[in-house]
């Protein structure tokens, strides 16, 4: 058994390992801080951040229905928010499109008010929003599925409003399915290419994120793709090494319950 | 406990045998295209490497040829220049090269890994591909650049991207595209969609959109002509039947082929 968890690892680990044997480290510093690069790297950033935000807003709340509330449909509504994860990110680009793209379902009532959402900053946005809000949804409906709902119950005899139950309790209870689908989806939004590139397009400072440049600068200058390449792998693992660490313990405020 | 460590044994047996019989059926697969030339048929096998802009007229080539010699069997494998000349210089084995442009083919010659000169069998020349309602009303390439134009372009970096430089500086413009495609067909496709108001393509792409997009012309154009080349590969595997391939090519058939969709004379 453990000889076969190994070769898994294994498998994860030898790819991105001959990345990093196949960077050329006496140039590794200025191919990455080449100004197209930072440019690139700073964009996905700021969107990674954006979207993971508006993954949490509109995440959060379906999260919370789909472990607390019960109602017919519940399965299927858990599924059809899985979609983004399944299908493939060309087609999730694709399907944003003939919504919010020119002619799109959404897009010509918008187009007609003034907002052009495609080749646009936003567009980025919700294309990376669009692929890691299942991360967010399934890391914290998870946890608060483990969570006892007994203590909800206990802080409302006690007293406490919903709103107070939910802000002092629940939320404290999912904290670590909170903050590691966080961090998932920042990761995911920052790993994003499919969908940005259908959906978005491809310009310096507007909508070429990391891995767009990666794939652009492969094209004449496989030295600095594989720079970047590494660059990319070295902020996920400093992303998801935050996301695992010890302090992600479930807490409730002593003076909550 | 016993019954669960005999339990987990056949789950890794499982596993490792499962691993191995998918992986050595993809590898048999991939050697089954390569070595049909040893099946008891003892039909011929030729493999041609070309750029992923002859798809449409090699693979008609190659359906006319086959049925004039059934004993061929002809493997096509199309993808970018840049590939194919990756993939024959660590050892892909090919009998026949097309590349899109003669820069490409040079380095192949270079390096030694094409037999005798190659021949230049095609050209083809930027347009400009509208939405067929052409919405911003593109008529000549300075309209590309002027604001308020959605204009696609593809990167520098690509190909199609140097070409469109090449044109722009020919016509003294800078364009401020919305979007730099990594290809062609994303610009096709953008401009398809309608997403983009115009983009700059090859006359071909046009051609094989089906009245997706619509060709605008400019003279321009003739700064930035793409020569297509083809040669036979050193140590082809079949040599005789890639020789017979290449004189489809730029003989009759082959030559209206290509103007039937598009591309020019060398």
């Amino acid at each position: 058994m453990l000889g076969v968890a190994l070769l898994g690892l294994a498998f994860i680990l030898v790819p991105l390992l001959a990345t990093a044997l196949r960077v050329d480290w006496a140039h590794f510093v200025p191919l990455v801080t080449d100004p197209a690069a930072l440019e690139a790297l700073g964009l996905s950033l700021r969107t990674a951040g954006l979207s993971t935000l508006v993954c949490l807003l509109l995440g959060v709340p379906l999260a919370a229905v789909l472990s607390r509330a019960e109602f017919p449909g519940k399965r299927l509504m858990r599924s059809l928010v899985l979609l983004p994860l399944v299908v493939p990110p060309v087609v999730g680009g694709l399907a944003l499109l003939y919504a919010f793209g020119r002619f799109g379902l959404l897009g010509a009532p918008l187009h007609a008010l003034g907002v052009e959402i495609s080749f646009s900053t936003t567009a980025v946005v919700l294309a990376q929003a669009f692929v890691s809000l299942p991360y967010l949804v399934l890391s914290v409906e998870g946890s608060l599925s483990t969570t006892e709902a007994g203590y909800e119950r206990v802080a409302a005899t006690l007293g406490a409003s919903p709103a107070a139950t939910w802000w002092r309790v629940t939320l404290p209870l999912a904290l670590p399915g909170l903050l590691s689908g966080t961090v998932l989806a920042f990761a995911r939004c920052l790993g994003e290419f499919g969908a940005t590139l259908t959906f978005a397009g491809n310009l310096e400072g507007v909508t070429r994120t990391l891995p767009l440049d990666i794939y652009l600068v492969r094209e004449t200058d496989p030295d600095s793709a594989a720079a970047l390449a590494l660059l990319l792998v070295a902020v996920a693992v400093l992303v998801v090494g935050a996301a695992h660490g010890p302090w992600l313990k479930p807490r409730i405020r002593g003076n909550a319950v | 406990m016993r019954r669960e460590s005999v339990w987990v044994k056949t789950a890794v047996t499982g596993v490792v045998l499962g691993t191995a019989m998918a992986l050595s059926a993809c590898s048999a697969s991939g050697q089954g295209a390569a070595a049909g030339s040893a099946s008891p048929v003892a039909k011929k096998t030729v493999i041609v490497f070309a750029a992923a802009s002859l798809k449409a007229t090699f693979t008609q080539m190659a359906d006319d040829l086959k049925k004039q010699h059934p004993e061929l069997d002809i493997k096509l494998n199309f993808a970018g220049s840049q590939d194919l000349v990756a993939q024959i210089k660590a050892g892909a084995p090919a009998d026949v090269v097309a590349t899109a442009d003669l820069a490409t083919m040079d380095k192949l010659t270079a390096n030694g890994s094409v037999d005798g000169t190659p021949q230049h069998f095609a050209s083809n020349t930027l347009t400009i591909a509208v939405p067929p309602s052409n919405p911003a009303n593109i008529g000549s390439l300075a309209d590309l650049a002027k604001p308020g134009t959605r204009t696609v372009l593809c990167a520098v970096q690509v190909p199609c991207g140097a070409a469109s430089q090449k044109v722009e500086k020919a016509a003294s413009l800078t364009i401020k595209p919305v979007s730099e495609e990594l290809s062609v067909s994303d610009v096709l496709g953008k401009v398809a969609s309608g997403e983009a108001d115009a983009g700059l393509v090859y006359k071909t792409d046009v051609q094989g959109s089906k009245g997706k997009v619509k060709g605008v012309d400019f003279p321009q154009s003739s700064s930035a002509v793409n020569t297509y080349a083809i040669g036979l590969v050193k140590g082809a595997p079949d040599a005789d039947g890639g020789r017979l391939f290449l004189s489809d090519v730029t003989g009759d058939s082959g030559q209206a082929v290509l103007a039937a969709a598009g591309f020019g004379k060398p």
